[in-house]
């Protein structure tokens, strides 16, 4: 079976030690985490591992690649990151950075640990980034916790409709894709648990990676069939979850909510997107129109405004052109790396659901055991009795199993949703305050150079 | 049915104005209009001093193909010829927002009640300024006629300004009479006529060049403009979308309503100020493009009218030679031959006249409608800069 399915096997030694230390260590906190509303300030937030990210972190904000055109200090956020660090006292943020390919090869991809200073540079391909996110999901979704899911492998956006002058041009295509990868990253390393696993502490560090087992199977539409089946077996549940814990009805939905809006949402984004670089082809045919009819113009001073004002809408078509790279890697990549998030975080409602259902299952097998048992009993089989009994052990071994598994995945599931809520506002605030900041770059620069400009029109004479 | 009242600052609000002196003889406006379905019914106010009218202040009822009719009799009158006819009104078309409107309302089900509110007020502004733009560039055909020495006592001009009755009369009659003609000749024509014809007078041969290559480079620029403006339309209507999402998702979600709702509001001003920008970059810069686009055709015109007159001469002169080498029909032959001079000449000087202040005209009509476009800007772009960083601060805060 391919390498992406989940490990159905839930004993308790398959996902090694670490997992169950974070469990059991924070119980009250974890809870107290997920039913009250913590403020980032507030002062009983102890910085422990099995709590989300550190408040001030925001390792998921992305960093744009510089281009020749966007002003470098709009974008950059390391600084933020190294202040925050030190009121801290964390000792597992990390700071990822994905670079761009190289010809041969992959990704550059480097980890740099904050707290001890220990960095790492490897060369990975895009096949083993989705490699590492079908393992981590297959460790860890059945137990609930919210993997994150990889980029996209297609180019197009969800809506179909493209329009600009360096439309699907490969340069732009490896920037998105980039900048995807490393927010994938940086996601999964916030992750308090992921960042420990062993997988993903071989991908940021040693030089090769084993060769994946069956690449065509490490994608994106992979992990989408194991959520799937999930999402099968709970259509198919014979007994409807009794749900006793109005918590759970209440977040499903409220993610099955915010996934419409979420959605919605990004296809305005989009199409935002598409308008701006629709403007900015628009506003450079304009300018040499306008060129065109200055140079025409006969009388010297018209002329010479109308050549002036060609030049500030071929700049104000650059501006144009910086808005809507704002516009799509702030604003429409995060709405699309949440519209994926939040089937992620279905997915887990889901495998708890399956997880309940496979302990109603042993349930009701146990029963029939039992039951078999007692008829047994009055047959005189000694040995089929012997069986039976055995069975017994077994299957009501099975049910306690079961028990825990679904509380352990209740649990860790409640955690999750904290966290994944927390890191959620945090995000949007930090890219929304980043957009509004582009959109006053843009005034500022139209003010100045329409200022300039007035002074030309009024010389008219 | 839609009216609306003009109000005072009108010069504001349009890229090309006629100077009015308040001592005018004639003072044309139009205070108000009609909008019943298809037809725009235009209310021509009238304030004069001169005694050929029979009343000093008065109002009429008028129809777009009253202009029309008013344009054509100008066109066709020999008199007229050496001078630039004021191009006629285009056609109020309300096709675009109307086209919107449908499909607004076909889509009804897909948005929010807040969403399709706001996208319906921003169709009916449109609307609106289509139909303000409509009563502009008609009210500016009426004042330039008004303030022109020869048009201002043209007799049709008079009866289109007193008539109490409606045209429709006397609109079928004139097409009857001239079923346009000259109308499409001068179309066909013109070019071919006007390049063709040899030029003895450096300033016709100047304008000639200038006017031809500048006509085909003001439509082209006015067609880019026009592009440009939609897509901003476009910009703008996305953050209504964006708005009424984000006010959606705030309103489900308690801990980020605040920055959510401060963003959705934010989104809303973006909106208003990129439309804001895009109708103020129409007007300022599209419309005078487009209106000097067709000015511009009302001097190739005069140029065409000019070009046959000089034909015509160099016709005359021919048939002048022929006639005295036959020794027959000469007195004839040299009458004829002085009217076409006298028409050229006249054709030229008038001619020359109405060009060079033509020139003057469209030069200031640009000086004003680029400085007022940047100030509007940069008013713009500052308004928009206060508000974000308004709302960047209460994020920081929060």
């Amino acid at each position: 079976p391919p390498s992406c399915l989940p490990a159905e096997d839930i004993s308790t030694n398959s996902n090694g030690p670490k997992q169950e230390i974070l469990l059991d260590d924070d119980q009250e906190d974890l809870f107290a985490e997920a039913t009250e509303e913590v403020s980032l300030d507030s002062p009983e937030r102890e910085p422990i591992l099995s709590d989300g990210p550190s408040p001030a972190i925001t390792p998921v904000t992305p960093t744009v690649i510089i281009t020749p055109r966007a002003e470098a200090s709009m974008f950059d956020r390391s600084l933020d990151e190294d202040e925050d660090t030190e009121e801290n006292g964390d000792t597992f943020d990390m700071q990822i950075t994905v670079s761009d390919p190289e010809k041969v090869g992959g990704f550059g991809c480097t980890s740099l640990n904050l707290f001890s200073r220990n960095e790492f540079s490897v060369k990975r391909r895009f096949s083993d980034f989705l490699g590492l996110h079908s393992k981590l999901a297959s460790k860890y979704m059945h137990i609930g916790y919210i993997v994150p899911p990889a980029p996209e492998k297609s180019i197009v956006g969800m809506t179909k409709v493209k329009v600009g002058k360096e439309d699907l041009s490969s340069a732009e295509f490896v920037e998105k894709r980039r900048s995807a990868l490393q927010r994938y990253l940086t996601r999964t390393v916030t992750h308090p648990a992921l960042l420990k696993d062993p997988d993903v502490i071989q991908f940021l560090e040693n030089t090769e990676l084993p060769r994946a087992v069956s690449t065509q199977a490490l994608s994106g539409a992979g992990i989408l069939r194991m959520v799937n089946k999930a999402a099968e077996a709970v259509n198919k549940m014979t007994i409807k979850m009794n749900e006793s814990d109005a918590w759970f009805e209440e977040k499903q939905q409220q993610f099955e909510n915010l996934d419409i809006q979420l959605r919605k949402l990004h296809a305005s984004v989009e199409s935002l997107v598409c308008h701006r670089k629709e403007l900015s082809v628009n506003t450079a045919s304009f300018a040499k129109s306008a060129a065109m009819l200055g140079n025409s113009e006969d009388h010297t001073a018209l002329s010479r405004a109308l050549s002036q004002l060609a030049e500030v809408e071929e700049k104000i078509d650059q501006l144009h052109q910086e808005q809507a790279y704002a516009d799509f890697y702030l604003f429409s990549e995060l709405l699309g790396d949440y519209v994926r998030l939040i089937a992620a975080v279905k997915g887990v409602f889901d495998q708890r659901m399956k997880t309940w259902s496979k302990w109603q299952d042993a349930q009701l097998l146990l029963q029939r055991k039992r039951e078999a048992e007692t008829k047994l009993q009055y047959a005189n089989k000694p040995d089929k009795l012997q069986q039976a009994k055995d069975e017994i052990k077994e299957w009501e071994t099975k049910v306690q199993q079961g028990e825990r598994d679904f509380e352990q995945i209740s649990k860790n599931i409640r955690q999750e949703v904290g966290r994944f809520e927390k890191q959620r506002v945090k995000d949007f605030k930090v890219v929304i305050i980043k957009y509004l900041e582009s959109l006053v770059h843009t005034q500022q620069q139209l003010i100045k150079y329409w200022e300039a400009f007035l002074p030309e029109a009024k010389a008219i004479a | 049915m839609t009216s609306i009242s003009q109000d005072g600052d009108r010069d504001k609000l349009r890229s090309v104005s006629v100077d009015l002196n308040n001592d005018t003889p004639l003072l044309i406006d139009i205070p108000d209009a009609l909008c019943e379905r298809d037809k725009v019914k235009f209310t021509i106010h009238t304030k004069t001093t001169l005694n050929s009218f029979q009343k000093p202040d008065f109002s009429v009822s008028r129809q777009h193909e009253d202009f029309i009719w008013l344009h054509d009799t100008l066109v066709e009158t020999e008199d007229y010829a050496g001078l630039i006819i004021p191009p006629v009104p285009p056609k109020p078309d309300f096709e675009s927002p109307r086209e919107k409107m449908h499909k607004l309302g076909e889509g009804e089900a897909t948005m929010t009640k807040e969403e399709y509110t706001k996208m319906k007020q921003e169709l009916e502004a449109e609307y609106l300024a289509v139909f303000k733009k409509t009563v502009q560039v008609h009210e500016i055909f009426l004042q330039r006629l008004s303030s022109h020495p020869a048009f201002s006592k043209d007799r049709n001009f008079q009866i289109f300004l007193e008539y109490d009755q409606d045209l429709s009369v006397r609109r079928k009659n004139a097409k009857e009479m001239f079923g346009g003609f000259f109308k499409n000749m001068v179309k066909s024509a013109d070019e071919v006529l006007i390049s063709g014809v040899k030029e003895v007078d450096e300033f016709f041969e100047q304008e000639k060049t200038f006017l031809l290559d500048y006509f085909g480079k003001i439509k082209d620029a006015t067609a880019k403009a026009e592009k440009m403006t939609r897509s901003h339309k476009n910009l703008a209507d996305d953050y209504i979308h964006i708005s009424a999402t984000l006010t959606t998702i705030a309103a489900d979600d308690n801990e980020a309503f605040k920055s959510k709702a401060c963003i959705s509001n934010v989104c809303v001003c973006v909106q208003k100020l990129e439309a804001r920008v895009a109708s103020d970059q129409e007007l300022k810069l599209t419309e005078l493009f487009r209106y000097y686009m067709r000015d511009i055709q009302a001097a190739k015109d005069l140029l065409y009218r000019r070009a046959r007159a000089l034909a015509d001469y160099e016709n005359s002169n021919k048939a002048l030679d022929k006639a005295r080498l036959k020794s027959k029909d000469v007195g004839q032959a040299e009458e004829h031959q002085q009217q076409c001079l006298q028409k050229f000449d006249k054709l030229s000087e008038s001619g020359k006249k109405e060009l060079t202040s033509f020139k003057a005209r469209r030069v200031v009509a640009f000086r004003k409608n680029l400085i007022e476009m940047a100030e509007l800007e940069i008013k713009h772009a500052k308004s928009n800069m206060s508000l974000l960083h308004a709302c960047i601060e209460q994020l920081q805060s929060n």
